[in-house]
């Protein structure tokens, strides 16, 4: 086919709209969700004492952090869905939940403590944390994956990795619904790792799903 | 160069706002600059320049089809080439060589290599015979035959609205099979 005749039916398609990647990104992590949270209340309900827990500043705290993580990482993966977009500049977004949980195990320091803080980092959670957290994720991983194969991003296991960010701040907060280890000595340690696991996933389908 | 890059942006926005004969000079306007950069990229991996067509018609079918990630405040060059340099990388992979594309391949486009005639590729055309009926029939009318998008319907008894979206279909399809390959 001759270029130029390429050019003129691209030009005769000109009249067919694109949604952008932020809609279709949403559109997929809601329908998405219920997924998620269906698996949330088979296996594993929210806590019994969740109203004296929510009187608990640590307890909330996980709430900050996992939505926080969501968040930015829904921003950064929108700003990577652009083909000229880099990191650079914006990468610092992630930071955010980082800064909240640095914040949380300082405060924690400072009060006077029950457990040492071993305990308190092993809790008795971290098998359950460590499998649920990935598990709830996968549904919003692929739905994620889908929003942003809507995009163009320039390098594809990056945005995948954020992807996976994206799905486990998600997961992670029906998880801390659930959880009694509420320390962030507790959830730096084994939140991360869960949150690291859907990450390398999410690169590694994004290197290939994410190719544009 | 500035001026140039400043007309792209132009074109895009209007392009992007349902002007389609803007979208097509747009598209004319960046082809020979597209062109000389496979070229180039191409000569520089030792590969016979001659496949540049195709890698042409692959950025261009992904502006197409990615043109909804401009984003309208932003000057137009830097995703063109953004886009351009990922799909050369990508041939030039595809042909097994690993070359290092520099974004001013796309920049430096001298002006004397922007006077071109139309090309010709054949990777497009092979994948047109592999998809649907109705949508490879569609878009030979209008790429082939030249006919517009009015024609094409009395042509096939279809309504316009179908032929668009046969039409959209058919080079949505074609761009998800450059992409498998």
């Amino acid at each position: 086919m001759e270029t130029d005749q390429l050019i003129r039916t691209l030009a005769a398609d000109n009249t067919q709209r694109a949604q952008p990647v932020g809609f279709v990104l949403m559109l997929a992590l809601l329908a998405a969700a219920p997924i998620s949270v269906l698996m949330f209340f088979t296996e594993l309900g929210v806590r019994p004492d969740v109203m004296t827990a929510m009187r608990n500043p640590f307890f909330d705290l996980k709430f900050a952090v996992t939505l926080a993580l969501a968040a930015s990482a829904i921003a950064v993966s929108l700003h990577l869905s652009r083909p000229e977009a880099s990191l650079r500049g914006f990468g610092w977004w992630l930071l955010v939940p980082a800064g909240l949980l640095v914040a949380g195990i300082s405060g924690e320091m400072m009060m006077p403590q029950r457990a040492p803080m071993m305990t308190r980092l092993v809790g008795n959670n971290s098998r359950v944390c460590l499998i649920s957290i990935p598990l709830m994720s996968l549904p919003l991983l692929a739905a994620a994956l889908f929003g942003l194969r809507h995009g163009a991003p320039a390098r594809p296991a990056v945005a995948g990795a954020i992807a996976g960010l994206v799905a486990a701040g998600l997961a992670a907060t029906l998880y801390a619904s659930h959880c009694a280890d509420d320390s962030p000595l507790f959830v730096a340690t084994w939140y991360t790792i869960g949150t690291a696991v859907v990450a390398a996933i999410g690169a590694l389908i994004g290197s290939k799903v994410l190719r544009y | 160069m500035r001026e140039r890059e400043d007309e792209w942006t132009g074109l895009m926005r209007s392009a992007i706002s349902g002007d389609s004969a803007a979208y097509h000079r747009l598209l004319k306007a960046i082809t020979p600059v597209l062109r000389a950069a496979a070229r180039r990229g191409l000569a520089r991996a030792g590969q016979p320049i001659d496949q540049s067509e195709d890698i042409v018609q692959d950025i261009l079918l992904a502006v197409h089809s990615k043109r909804h990630t401009w984003d309208v405040n932003a000057p137009f060059a830097p995703w063109l080439f953004a886009i351009a340099r990922n799909k050369l990388i990508d041939a030039l992979r595809r042909r097994g060589k690993r070359v290092f594309v520099n974004i001013d391949d796309f920049a430096e486009t001298l002006p004397g290599e922007a006077h071109e005639e139309t090309a010709s590729a054949s990777e497009i055309a092979t994948h047109l015979n592999t998809l649907p009926a109705r949508q490879r029939e569609v878009l030979r009318s209008i790429a082939v035959d030249s006919a517009s998008i009015k024609d094409t319907a009395a042509k096939f008894s279809m309504s316009e609205g179908a032929v668009r979206v046969a039409l959209h279909r058919g080079l949505a399809n074609l761009t998800a099979k450059l992409r498998e390959n």
